[in-house]
């Protein structure tokens, strides 16, 4: 038996991991990764309070946001595959004019 | 209801003795392969080593241990090292899930004849092997080479495209089971029907996912006809073309421990896992099941090593029209049509 | 206890690979960490009782997701990261700004949840009860999401293949 807000504090630092990492990475692949991190933290949240109040729903919808996780990693990668072809790099710093 | 205690200490005393005997069957499995192959191929095969070569996996092993381990100076070294221990690490897990045989009570303690009895055990053994493709991938990266980066990256691609029609054929079984657990599995395969046919799921309607599930394993393990990502014509090694002595002999293992799981595992699903005619006294009554699922899986790994001799091998373009144009629609057939009749029936 | 001491070890594990993700400059070594973080959070879910949602993380996340991620940095052969002046910034605010952020939000949930405990293996998720929920009260979710993967599949094949006029000239070169 351990209290809820453990589980609550582990997500929060995940996210906040995620959230510092979207800010100083500069490199786009690391700031994907980053917002994958932002999106499992808010899983254990959802799971930590379905727990609490005994509401499946929670867990069915960490199957929904994983579902769109790996939908948005296909398409977002496909993309990111698809600036290098075109600017020959990956640092988002670089990729900053409309003209190539 | 026992004790958290007990249940540790019976657990590391059943996984001790599963890794010991899943090394061994992996050594021997090799000695198998070189025998029946040789056979197919008109010749002997290892014969000096001991009566029948039976002591050639012993040489084997000493070899490895006693050769020059190389490590280049272009490799990434954290990752070259760590890429054949997960590969083994991954292959060893699936078999604390695999269950061998009935409940037993041995020296007065009651346990199941596996390390631990769960109820999403089917899941585990597909987690674990998608985790595999990591071993393959970081391996294939690791080593800064130009065949083992393609090597790697082809049999990536290989083995997370015939995941998906692997885990769809195992779904028409889990709806006659109505389980995940491997035990409630095999449980429901119990019995005959029509007087003597055993009620095997590869009788009972699942005969096409049974052909789904054989092709999509050769895959996964990267054998015969489909192991071009590792073939000598090839991409000269392929993902292990720069490792050396014990580093190689991981991935050797890994690949026939992954074999053998695989063999359990059609076992267990569609061959009716250890039931079997049962007969005697009592403690021999508890062996013959044991017996019946071992005599099950020997067979099915004679098939792999008779196909290995006997097929040649795809061409990679192939492999995968294979596996999205045909396997993965019959396998959606199968489990579609499965479902109907589940629903329709009761 | 005992689920004190797992829900610790698998909980530094998390918080070690996020830390390792930010830290580390080749983006390989951040996605074999955030592999790390997501296989540890399986086992907190399995603490919870979420089952099939920690196979379902395994699988999916780890086990697939990922792949995607690491085939992406092998191809792409992205090297090490260089620091800019706009890295700099951002560390500088970044960090102490996410960290006052982070400590607000963590003050006010123990605030709100106080000591209500959830035992070990509180919600066991079966897959029989999720699938259930999952095709009767989330039917229309469901639906839509398979949609979704479908428009996501078709996009991200017609993104990274190859482009239309480099095609059409290697056809026309044989």
């Amino acid at each position: 038996m351990i209290p809820i807000s453990y589980y609550l504090v582990l997500s929060g630092i995940l996210f906040g991991c995620g959230v510092v990492g979207f800010l100083i990475k500069r490199n786009i692949i690391s700031i994907f990764m980053s917002i994958e991190l932002m999106l499992n933290g808010v899983n254990l949240s959802f799971v930590a309070f379905a727990a609490q109040w005994h509401a499946l729903s929670g867990q069915v919808f960490v199957f929904f946001v994983m579902v769109v996780a790996a939908a948005e990693a296909a398409v977002g990668l496909a993309i990111i595959i698809a600036v290098y072809r075109n600017r020959e790099t990956l640092n988002v710093d670089q990729v900053n004019l409309l003209k190539l | 209801m026992q004790s958290v205690e007990s249940f540790v200490v019976i657990s590391l005393i059943k996984s001790v003795i599963a890794v010991f005997v899943l090394l061994t069957a992996v050594a021997y499995s090799v000695w198998l392969e070189r025998k029946v192959v040789g056979h197919i191929q008109n010749r002997w095969g290892p014969t000096r080593v001991g009566p029948f070569g039976l002591l050639q996996p012993l040489a084997d092993g000493i070899k490895f241990l006693f050769k020059e381990d190389i490590t280049p100076p272009h490799v990434y070294k954290t990752l070259y090292i760590a890429a054949p221990m997960l590969s083994v690490i991954f292959a060893l897990t699936s078999i604390s899930v695999i269950p061998i045989g009935n409940w037993v009570t041995i020296a007065g303690v009651h346990t199941p004849l596996q390390i631990t009895d769960v109820n999403i055990a089917l899941l585990i053994i597909l987690g674990v092997t998608s985790m595999g493709v990591y071993g393959v991938a970081l391996a294939g990266w690791s080593s800064n080479s130009k065949y083992s980066l393609l090597g790697g990256l082809r049999a990536s691609a290989q083995m997370v495209s015939y995941e998906i029609s692997l885990g769809l054929s195992l779904i028409g079984v889990l709806i006659m089971a109505g389980s995940f657990s491997l035990r409630d599995i095999v449980d429901s395969q119990s019995g005959v029907f029509w007087g003597f046919i055993p009620r095997w799921n590869i009788f009972h309607g699942q005969t096409v996912a049974f052909f789904v599930y054989l092709m999509s394993a050769f895959a996964e393990t990267n054998r015969m006809p489909f192991d071009l990502p590792e073939a000598e014509t090839e991409l000269v090694a392929g993902y292990h073309t720069e490792y050396s002595a014990m580093k190689f002999a991981m991935f050797f293992m890994a690949e026939y421990a992954n074999m053998i799981t695989v063999a359990c595992l059609a076992t267990l699903l569609f061959l009716g896992g250890w039931h079997g005619p049962i007969w005697g006294p009592a403690w021999m009554q508890a062996i013959l099941p044991v017996f019946w699922f071992l005599a099950k899986v020997f067979c099915f790994l004679f098939l792999y090593i008779w196909i290995r001799g006997t097929l040649p091998r795809f061409r990679y373009d192939q492999l995968m029209a294979f596996a999205w144009k045909f396997l993965f629609p019959l396998a959606v057939a199968n489990l579609v049509i499965t479902g109907l009749v589940v629903a329709l029936r009761s | 206890m005992l689920h004190l001491a797992l829900f610790s070890i698998f909980g530094a594990i998390c918080v070690a690979g996020a830390v390792n993700l930010l830290v580390q400059r080749h983006p390989i070594n951040s996605a074999l960490s955030l592999i790390a973080v997501m296989a540890s959070l399986a086992v907190e879910y399995l603490l919870l009782g979420a089952e099939f949602v920690a196979a379902v993380q395994v699988i999916i996340y780890a086990g697939a997701i990922m792949v995607l991620f690491v085939f992406v940095i092998m191809l792409l052969n992205a090297g090490e990261e260089e620091r800019t002046t706009g890295s700099r910034v951002a560390i500088l605010f970044g960090i102490p700004g996410v960290l006052l952020g982070g400590v607000l939000v963590a003050w006010t949930l123990i605030q709100r949840s106080g000591t209500d405990e959830v035992a070990l293996g509180a919600l066991p998720g079966s897959p029989t009860t999720i699938g259930w929920l999952l095709f009767h009260d989330f039917l229309l979710p469901f639906e839509v999401t398979s949609l979704l993967i479908l428009i996501a599949i078709m996009g991200a094949v017609v993104l990274a293949g190859k482009p239309e006029a480099e095609t059409r000239q290697a056809g026309k070169g044989h």
